[in-house]
Order: structure tokens, then sequence, then C-alpha cells
């Protein structure tokens, strides 16, 4: 067994790339697991909207420039969301500006 | 793009919503971040597959019923209905794919790279196999005959690869720590 073979054993947790590029990106996803957790819906419905959500992108763009995939995470939640009548779509659009309007320096 | 269309303020506005209608804490989705980003990962299939390279039984009854073996270790990270493996032979190449979404074995590999939930992989690791691992460091022989399973909410794959040359006289540790996420992926051999 040769050292360089043996050098590259990184722990296998560490040698991926980050999961998540951004901290927003993790709260969709600890959102999303939480809401199933708590039984609010099964995974597998939020699925069938993540799904349609990609189905949607991969026809539009078939080259598939741009895609971003926790945008869809979030799109799929959102629409799930307010298929359930949890949280409704305006509801989420307002608030998003009103975060949006906030003055600069405040928005963390 | 406007700021109200970033996607991180959406974000925030709908977790401080949740928060209010009472469905969600701040703790609850600390709680589940930290679990998947700590605990659930690649390190529990580099448990099963060092295990399988060392107990040829081990390694049978993970290749005829991963799910019970997998039920047995109490890894967390959510519902998988069921696991299945697929073992690398000198004559047969495994990858793995979700066409659909990213439907990954979460309590085995943890959450899925960035590459394996983009179109260009989910699309041309089917349609072009070869190409795209040849693309990502793998070569195989020409009369290697190669197998790409397409993962579901039903069914989620992994794959045992086959063991690098010269570690018959490692420890099961030392073992474990030559097993990478993307070997266990079909993405790269060790």
């Amino acid at each position: 067994m040769s050292l360089a073979l043996y050098g590259r054993a990184a722990p296998p947790m560490a040698n991926g790339e980050v999961v998540f590029e951004a901290p927003w990106q993790s709260r969709v996803f600890g959102m999303a697991r939480a809401l199933c957790e708590e039984g609010l819906f099964e995974w597998d419905d939020f699925r069938q909207y993540l799904i349609a959500e990609i189905e949607h992108y991969d026809l539009s763009h078939p080259e598939g420039a741009g895609y971003q995939y926790f945008d869809h995470f979030l799109n799929a939640l959102a629409s799930l969301l307010a298929q359930r009548e949890l949280c409704a779509a305006s509801e989420l659009a307002d608030r998003t500006l009103k975060l949006a309007q906030r003055p600069h320096g405040h928005d963390h | 793009m406007t700021d109200a269309d970033a996607p991180q303020l959406r974000a925030e506005a709908l977790e401080a919503l949740l928060i209010e209608k009472g469905l969600l804490t701040s703790d609850l989705v600390d709680k589940v971040i930290t679990r998947y980003s700590e605990r659930v990962g690649p390190m529990n299939g580099a448990k099963l597959v060092a295990r399988a390279w060392r107990e040829p039984e081990f390694r049978k009854a993970l290749l005829e019923d991963a799910t019970s073996v997998v039920t047995e270790y109490g890894f967390e990270g959510g519902e998988v209905q069921k696991l299945v493996v697929v073992e690398n032979t000198p004559e047969v190449h495994n990858a793995v794919v979700c066409t659909l979404c990213s439907c990954y074995p979460w309590a085995v590999l943890g959450l899925p790279p960035r590459w394996y939930k983009d179109p260009a992989y989910r699309s041309r690791i089917v349609s072009e196999p070869r190409e795209v691992l040849r693309e990502m460091g793998v070569s195989l022989r020409e009369e290697m005959e190669v197998r790409v399973w397409d993962s579901s909410a039903e069914v989620r794959y992994m794959v045992l690869p086959m063991p690098p040359e010269g570690s018959e006289n490692l420890s099961l540790e030392e073992l474990q720590s030559l097993v990478t996420r993307d070997s266990m992926i079909g993405v790269e051999t060790l």
C-alpha cells in the first residue's frame, strides 16, 4: 500500500464539497425536513412538488444553463405550503418584499 | 433580479412566517441542520463497505437486503424505504443517479453533492455513462459493462466499490477511511 493512496484518505464526511453553498439553502432544507418530521406532510409529497419544479426547468432549459437546485427546492416548498393552506403565496410575497425594503445594514 | 426575488430573502420570509404561525421554531430547524451536517454522512456508508470487504457473510447480507442491514445499524437520515446495494466487479461497474430530482440514500451517504443534482449529470449519466465516467476520472475497460441505477422515492441505490489494491492487511478503520463518497455513488474507483 503506497503512502500516496493512504494520504488521500480524508474522513469520508469531509471528502465532499460543501452541500450548502449559502446559509439560506441550509435553512430551507432544515425547514422542509422539520415540517416533514412534525408530520405536516410526507417527504414524498414534497418530492412530487420538487419533481414538478425541476421538470418545468428542464423542459424550458434544455442546455441546463443557470440551474440552481435550491431555488427549485424553495419554490417547491412554497408551492406545497400554499397548496396545503399553511402559508399563502401572497403572504410570502408580501413578507419578502417587506424584507427587501429594509434599510441597508439591517438585512440580517 | 430585484431584492424581492432573491431566494435568501424568500427563505428568510418563509421561516419568519412559519415561526409566527407556530408551525416551526428556529431551534427545530437548527437541530435538523446540525444533524444532517454532523451525524449523517458518507462515513456511515463507508462503515458498511469496509465491513463488506472484510466479512463475506456481511457482504452477502448487504447485497441481498441492504434495507435490513441499515435498519439494524440505526443510522439517522430520514426515511429510506428501500436501500439496494449494487456491487462493482471486474466485469461490471455501477453508477447511481436520480433522473427526476435528487433522491439519494441519506442514511448512508448524507446529502448529495451539487453535481448529483445538476441537469447535466442527471441526463448524461444515462445517455452516455462511459463518457461521463471518463470525465469524472473513471476509466473503464472496453469490455466492462456499465449499469446505471435510477434512485427514486421507493428505491435508493448505493454502490459497493471494489477495494483498492494492497488493502488486504488493513484494519477495519483504515479500510473505512479509504472509502470515498464518490466511490459509493459509482463515479470513482478506489
